[in-house]
């Protein structure tokens, strides 16, 4: 499989960190190489935050991510700053609750979502994330099916399973939209 | 084979310290190590050890001292200006002949600096934290699975050395997460005949001490300690070649840097110019009998690392004018990327001609 680059981005408490958590874990599961790195400026709540995670079959080098083969937006600053980095055949998947401006480039694929506004109606305030990463997973087949659900149950933590099922619910929306 | 796991550099050397018998750990809070004492106040109590957030740097370190004169396995954790603060207390660990581990998760410099990535503490970790004639033996992981294998293993250094040891990590590494497969944990250590553990009268007093006051005394023990410091120059350089073999060009860089300069020297060579990575993982001693033998073939080397130019020195030092040496290096928290690596490695084949 290609190696697949992925930059999350949006405001800090939208649960990119976690989203991209998901997403290593289904290559953990797989036993591919991993990579998963924060942004840890001097972030809070509102701020910006977002995190580079890397698929591989082979020895993964900077797990800083420079050229993506897939963007997460979750915030129209964050869509700006990493639009034009995307390489060219890559993926942008946009939650367009929060972005308003979709980008023009005609070299990638972009799927605007209205990731936010779907979580809320559905009971799943927060889970926009999840719901994403769902629809990263139908465009792309990053893992096994079987997988991506094992990587939610590893990656929340024993002290919140209660929320295993809102997440798995949150994937389902964003791989049927 | 252990299941693997997925944990930041941070959190899996705090993990295996733990498992490698480590029982003691004295810190103060500083990013970008925080998770590794964060990791230790989680779990040091259920080993039945002792996690302790010092007043200090300076109490922490003098802590450590404590500890590990008493024969514990004991390390503490920082990043630079909180290791700078510590330098004392090395120095006199090392003036003791005392094991510890510390760990440096760099952050850019000088000063208070910025909190980001940096490899400028090479010279700090090399030649002598701290005043005096000593040095430390000094590990450079790259990956997390790496952070936990050294750490691991440097309890063992420490102790069959009598020496402190470093791990010199950076912000990338102590914040990254990687799959991991921790090591069982250790059942038996090694006796500690020295430790001043209380005699009951069956023995001579043991003292832990870095003061003489005669100077023909001082001279002995730091004669003797230098006598160690053949024998672990000889027997502890670790270093990972990769394409060295028939490399014309080969870029020397540790931890953080070798991995960009890893993806760099792939995309050289799928361009037809033989390069080479070669990396070194102890720091001090530095594998200079691995660099030698490259310097049979390569006709150029090119250091790369997140500071101004230091470990370029001691490649300059091992290639002794047999071939030029260069450097790329980006600073103060900022990461260089494989494109300009490559541009590097470029411009240098472009040099060499035919």
């Amino acid at each position: 499989m290609e190696e697949m680059r992925i930059v999350l981005a949006g405001f800090g408490g939208q649960g990119l960190l976690f989203a991209g958590k998901v997403i290593a874990y289904a290559g953990l599961i797989e036993n591919r190489e991993v990579s998963w790195l924060p942004s840890y400026g001097p972030e809070m709540r509102g701020g910006t935050a977002n995190c580079s995670v890397t698929l591989s079959d082979e020895p993964i080098g900077s797990p800083l991510i420079m050229d993506p083969t897939v963007l997460i937006a979750m915030n129209q600053p964050s869509l700006l700053k990493f639009e034009e980095t995307v390489v060219p055949g890559g993926l942008i998947l946009a939650d367009t609750s929060l972005v308003t401006r979709i980008p023009e480039r005609d070299d990638v694929k972009i799927f605007p979502l209205e990731a936010t506004n779907m979580a809320e109606e559905a009971e799943l305030k927060g889970l926009a994330n999840i719901v994403l990463v769902g629809k990263l997973f139908k465009e792309t087949g990053f893992c096994a099916p079987e997988t991506i659900e094992a990587a939610i149950r590893k990656a929340v933590p024993p002290r919140k399973a209660a929320l295993v099922e809102k997440n798995l619910q949150a994937l389902k929306m964003g791989m049927e939209s | 084979m252990a299941e693997k796991v997925l944990m930041k550099g941070n959190e899996a050397i705090a993990e295996s310290a733990i498992r490698a018998g480590c029982r003691f750990f004295f810190g103060y809070p500083i990013t970008p190590q925080t998770e590794l004492a964060a990791y230790m106040a989680k779990r040091m109590p259920k080993e039945g050890g002792t996690y302790l957030q010092a007043e200090s740097e300076v109490a922490a370190i003098n802590m450590v001292y404590g500890a590990s004169a008493a024969g514990a396995r004991v390390m503490t954790s920082s990043s630079s200006p909180g290791v700078s603060l510590k330098s004392e207390g090395v120095s006199y660990i090392a003036g003791a002949d005392l094991p510890c581990l510390i760990i440096n998760i760099e952050r850019g410099g000088p000063g208070l600096g910025s909190i980001q990535p940096s490899q400028s503490d090479y010279w700090q970790a090399t030649r002598a934290l701290g005043h005096g004639d000593f040095q430390m033996v000094v590990y450079a992981p790259s990956t997390v699975q790496e952070m936990a294998d050294l750490a691991y293993g440097a309890f063992d250094v420490a102790d069959k050395y009598r020496t402190p040891v470093m791990i010199l990590g950076d912000g990338m590494l102590g914040q990254m997460m990687e799959p991991v497969e921790l090591p069982e944990p250790k059942t038996e250590l090694p006796e500690k005949p020295w430790a001043t553990t209380g005699h009951g009268n069956a023995r001579e007093k043991n003292v832990a001490n870095s003061l003489y006051l005669v100077a023909e005394e001082l001279e002995r023990t730091n004669f003797e300690r230098f006598e160690r410091y053949e024998v672990i120059k000889a027997n502890e350089q670790m270093a990972e070649l990769t394409d060295c073999d028939d490399a014309d060009i080969i870029v020397v860089a540790f931890g953080a840097s070798a991995r960009i300069a890893r993806t760099a020297v792939r995309y050289a060579r799928e361009e037809g110019i033989k390069a080479g990575l070669f990396r070194p993982i102890t720091l001090w001693p530095y594998p200079k009998d691995a660099l030698d033998a490259t310097c049979a073939h390569a006709k150029a080397y090119l250091s790369v690392e997140m500071n101004m130019g230091q470990m370029v020195d001691d490649v300059r030092l091992v290639v002794n004018g047999r071939a030029p040496v260069e450097f790329y290096g980006r600073t103060g928290g900022v990461i260089p990327t494989p494109a300009e690596v490559l541009e590097k490695i470029r411009s240098i084949n472009e040099g060499l001609g035919d």
